[in-house]
């Protein structure tokens, strides 16, 4: 009995001799690892982010989300690395106790792009089994793209316990990664991840099938080919629909831009030069709000756009009802003097604009929804330009709503046919026309905040704008809403299926001689007004 | 004619009095001339509005500062310097037209200015016939060397060059595939070819480079970054090399942050992306994203702490940045005040023979000699963008790279040289061994 007892605590001993010497070899490993980060050397940082991730070491995870946050610091003399807390408390990495006076040369490790890509490679492979199903998700995604062969037992593990049907496809889609470009599988296997990676069928998946090396077995390389050749057919539609949603996305722009000069050029046949000046202003004016809000109550911040669109009309409105009875209403019947006229008080608008803001460009702000962008199908649709679309329909649905329901779009549109009979029938024709004007100007406002978002906001916006409000409203026939809008979108959608082959310069080269050569064919534009008096 | 009317002669006689009225006023006349020469007027020829404000508006406000730097230290040969500014208002002809006011009406001594290379073109025939000097602090595309130009910015050996041979490199991620975006002018053009020369040179093939160019201003990006994704996804590491001039850098980095293009998939070096273009933006998506100059503000260095504090200063601004443009324009000014000293005289054509020689501190801890083909030595800086609109230096050429006027990459240009000091001219060619040799 008693030499089996004293057997028993012999095994005891060595076990648990065994254990203690296992995890202080385990914490050799992150020790040694941590070392390599204290030489301020990319190529030290680069080998021991490596070595941590193959340490197994649990402290791993959080260590390289620091690094990743720049909240890891290190100290060359001391040779000890601290991560920093979000309170700026300070813990050793090593030991993880907390330390009350950092040393004086304390400076944090320095990052480049080629260390961040393996930080997210090993916090990929880290992460594969974290809690949050879109963690996992970024985990799988991160191993896709990284093939990290070391991480195959852990996708295998992961795979077994994961019931998200989506993270499970992109576990699936990794491991066929890692397994296609790994030397020691079969050629059966690697047939079987083509077929995966083609099912993913997006951009990288082609990538990864076309960047595979040149010495496969023949069987692996046909499979390739025609895995290849199917993503590229389904990737050349997508683009075409891309090409189809960026024309869409700069048709609106278009669009928001002429529109209000659709109702002043068409309603009124005056050639208002001065258009462009009207979305410069309604740009600042979303930049006034906003530096307001900023200075007064930050939180609004989301909702500045809003707030800014009302705010925007009036105050173009203004000038523009401003601007027609001042000017405009003395030069009516001789368009070559309009011309002049709002040439000259496009001027004068910018340079005043130049006085009071100055002549450098005024940061306008995204607010939070309007940033960033998701993925359909085969497309990345960017918010900010899904907005602008569904402004710009809301706009023309509002003041197509306007026009034929509301008493003073009657009378507007009275006054467009005939003048004369209009005047008859009692109507002020001088209160239109400065109305018409002042809706005109103000449609321009509003179409200022919404491209504020995605151009610069300087004293020259609006000429950049001018020469296209012109030629959509030219092309959809004057005066005439629908035909603005088809011929907003039609441009835009011709300029961006253009613009791959030709390049920027000369796709809107081209559409400017296109438009030219439709012109002459139907001079009155796509959708002309009818009507015995409209000439006059 | 004197009449002996009592009453007129009490009068005031006209004649006499026109007489003394004259000479007072010649009197005037001659003093205030002489008053004025009390001053050496130095002439800033830089766009303060339209596309190109962003960029230039600091560059004469540096210029302000370093003069007033002078004057404070009693200015130069015993008078004051005058500042006087121009706005050529990102308009190229415009350009030439003031540079002849501030030359033949204001009879400045020197111009600083200019930014891209072809307001730089369009200035040349006027200092050439005016004789007059110009700094220009920008880098650009080489294949120039002109007597009256001197060139503080970097030419492409000392720019594009080491940042192609970094992001080859392994640290800088053994780069495969290139898109070179540039606005299309001369100066992206130029480089875009001397770059592709090179390339290929080190084996890189034609199916591997893809080569955009779009207006000034051009703000619709969404098609050129979706293209620029699908190059980068053919399985080669690609990076953008950007020569975009001005504030269409701007929807073009928000573009690329919005369809989630970042800097650890395919980085993009930029050429003419500092510290000011950088302030109007939000950089937090753009963290990673390359730059590549002879200078970056957070250089920690003494002279740069003590340049940066003296501006923060001048400008009331304790936020103001620093970029490479402006080191340009000090070590510029300072070579041109130590040229005049030693001549002691501001005439052109002296100044002009004394600068190839002169060294003037740069703010990076080194010194910068003006070298007889017109160009400086720089160090070169390869910078990573931080999330605070500052540059992280990831690399640097050990010492001080001479600036190439004539680059050795393209046909046109390699056999050509430029000498002012030994060989008068902007265009030896090494080869025919005549001056005004062919040039790309």
């Amino acid at each position: 009995m008693r030499n089996f007892h004293d057997r028993v605590v012999a095994l005891v001993f060595v076990v648990g001799f065994l254990i203690t010497g296992a995890t202080l070899v385990h914490a050799g490993a992150y020790e040694d690892a941590l070392a390599g980060l204290t030489t301020d050397s990319f190529i030290d940082t680069a080998d021991a982010i490596e070595a941590l991730a193959a340490s197994g070491d649990p402290r791993t995870g959080p260590l390289l989300e620091a690094l990743k946050d720049q909240r890891l610091l290190y100290s060359a003399e001391a040779k000890k690395v601290f991560i920093k807390d979000p309170s700026d408390k300070l813990t050793d990495a090593a030991t993880g106790e907390a330390v009350a006076t950092p040393p004086s040369d304390i400076d944090n490790v320095r990052l480049n792009n080629r260390v961040r890509g393996l930080i997210d490679a090993a916090i990929g492979s880290l992460t594969l089994m974290a809690n949050e199903s879109s963690q996992r998700f970024d985990a799988a995604q991160a191993v896709f793209k990284s093939r990290d062969p070391a991480a195959l037992a852990n996708i295998d593990k992961a795979l077994e316990k994961e019931s998200d049907p989506r993270v499970k496809r992109a576990l699936i889609e990794a491991r066929a990664a890692i397994v296609l470009y790994s030397s020691d599988t079969t050629a059966e296997d690697k047939i079987a991840a083509i077929a995966v990676i083609r099912d993913r069928g997006d951009q990288d998946a082609l990538g990864l099938i076309d960047g595979l090396p040149a010495d496969l077995p023949p069987a692996v390389r046909q499979a390739a080919l025609a895995a290849s050749s199917k993503i590229q057919g389904n990737l050349a539609l997508w683009s075409a629909l891309q090409n189809a949603w960026y024309g869409l996305s700069l048709g609106s722009v278009l669009l928001l831009a002429a529109i209000g000069l659709a109702i002043t050029f068409g309603v009124m046949g005056v050639i208002n030069m001065a258009h462009g000046e009207m979305v410069m202003l309604g740009a600042y004016t979303t930049f006034v709000v906003q530096e307001l809000i900023r200075a007064h109550n930050p939180a609004l911040f989301d909702y500045s756009l809003v707030i800014a669109v009302p705010l925007a009309f009036l105050v173009a409105g203004a000038v523009g009802v401003a601007i027609e009875r001042g000017i405009i209403r003395f030069l009516y019947g001789r368009p070559l003097e309009t011309l002049l006229a709002t040439w000259g008080l496009s001027l004068i608008l910018q340079q005043a604009v130049r006085t009071i803001f100055g002549p450098t460009n005024k940061e306008v702000g995204n607010p939070s929804w309007m940033s960033g962008a998701f993925d359909f199908g085969g497309i990345t649709i960017t918010y900010n330009r899904l907005w602008i679309i569904c402004f710009t329909l809301a706009m023309f649905v509002a003041l197509l709503g306007m026009l034929r329901f509301t008493r003073l779009g009657l009378e507007m549109r009275a006054v467009t046919q005939n003048r004369a009979m209009a005047a008859a029938m009692g109507i002020r024709t001088a209160r239109i026309d400065a109305l018409t004007f002042g809706l005109g100007s103000g449609i321009a406002g509003i179409a200022g905040v919404a491209l504020s978002q995605i151009d610069n906001v300087s004293p020259n916006l609006g000429q950049g704008y001018i020469i296209d409000s012109f030629m959509v409203v030219v092309f959809g026939g004057v005066g005439n809403l629908w035909g603005t809008l088809v011929g907003a979108f039609t441009l835009g959608i011709a300029n961006k299926f253009l613009e791959p082959y030709a390049g920027a310069v000369l796709g809107k080269i081209a559409i400017l001689v296109l438009i030219i050569l439709f012109i002459q064919k139907r001079p009155r534009g796509l959708f002309a007004l009818k009507g015995r008096a409209v000439e006059a | 004619m004197l009449t002996t009317n009592s009453a007129v002669a009490r009068r005031p006689h006209p004649r006499r009095w026109l007489l003394a009225a004259a000479s007072l006023a010649f009197g005037f006349a001659v003093i205030q001339p002489a008053a004025a020469q009390e001053t050496i007027k130095i002439g800033i020829l830089h766009s303060l509005s339209g596309t190109m404000a962003i960029s230039e508006t600091t560059l004469k406000d540096t210029m302000l500062f370093l003069i007033d730097e002078q004057n404070k230290k009693g200015g130069l040969l015993g008078k004051k310097l005058e500042p006087v500014v121009v706005d050529p208002a990102s308009n190229w002809p415009l350009f030439a037209e003031k540079a002849r006011e501030l030359i033949s009406k204001n009879k400045v001594a020197v111009v600083f200015g200019c930014w891209t290379s072809v307001s730089r073109k369009s200035v040349l025939p006027v200092f050439k016939e005016l004789d007059s000097i110009l700094f220009y602090p920008v880098q650009y595309e080489g294949e120039e060397s002109e007597r009256n130009v001197f060139y503080t910015g970097a030419a492409p050996n000392q720019q594009a060059i080491p940042a192609v041979d970094y992001l080859m490199s392994k640290d800088g991620g053994s780069v495969k595939r290139w898109v070179l975006a540039g606005t299309d002018y001369v100066y992206p053009r130029t480089t875009n070819k001397i770059l592709e020369a090179y390339l290929k040179a080190k084996g890189v093939k034609d199916e591997d480079i893809m080569i955009n160019y779009t207006p000034f201003g051009h703000s619709d990006w969404q098609t050129i970054v979706a293209n620029i994704k699908k190059f980068g996804s053919a399985g080669k590491k690609t990076a953008v090399v950007s020569t975009i001039n001005g504030d269409a850098n701007v929807p073009f980095y928000k573009e690329l942050g919005n369809q989630g293009v970042k800097a650890t998939d395919i980085p993009v070096v930029a050429f003419s992306v500092g510290e000011e273009e950088l302030a109007g933006l939000d950089t937090k998506p753009l963290v990673g994203h390359l730059a590549a100059w002879n200078y970056f503000e957070s250089i920690k260095n003494p002279s740069n702490a003590e340049f940066i504090k003296k501006w923060q200063a001048f400008t009331k601004n304790p936020k103001r940045v620093t970029n490479d443009p402006m080191e340009a324009h000090v070590i510029g000014f300072n070579m041109w005040v130590k040229a005049v000293e030693k001549v002691k005289s501001t005439d052109a054509d002296k100044v002009i023979d004394a600068l190839p020689g002169i060294e003037a501190a740069n703010l990076t801890g080194g010194t910068s000699k003006m070298l007889p083909n017109h160009h400086i030595t720089k160090p070169v800086f390869i910078g990573e963008v931080r999330g605070d609109g500052q540059f992280d230096v990831v690399w640097k050429t050990k010492g001080l790279v001479p600036g190439d006027a004539w680059s050795d990459f393209l046909p046109g240009s390699k056999d050509l040289e430029a000498d002012w000091v030994t060989l008068k001219c902007g265009n030896y060619n090494k080869v025919t061994k005549k001056c005004g040799g062919n040039a790309s």
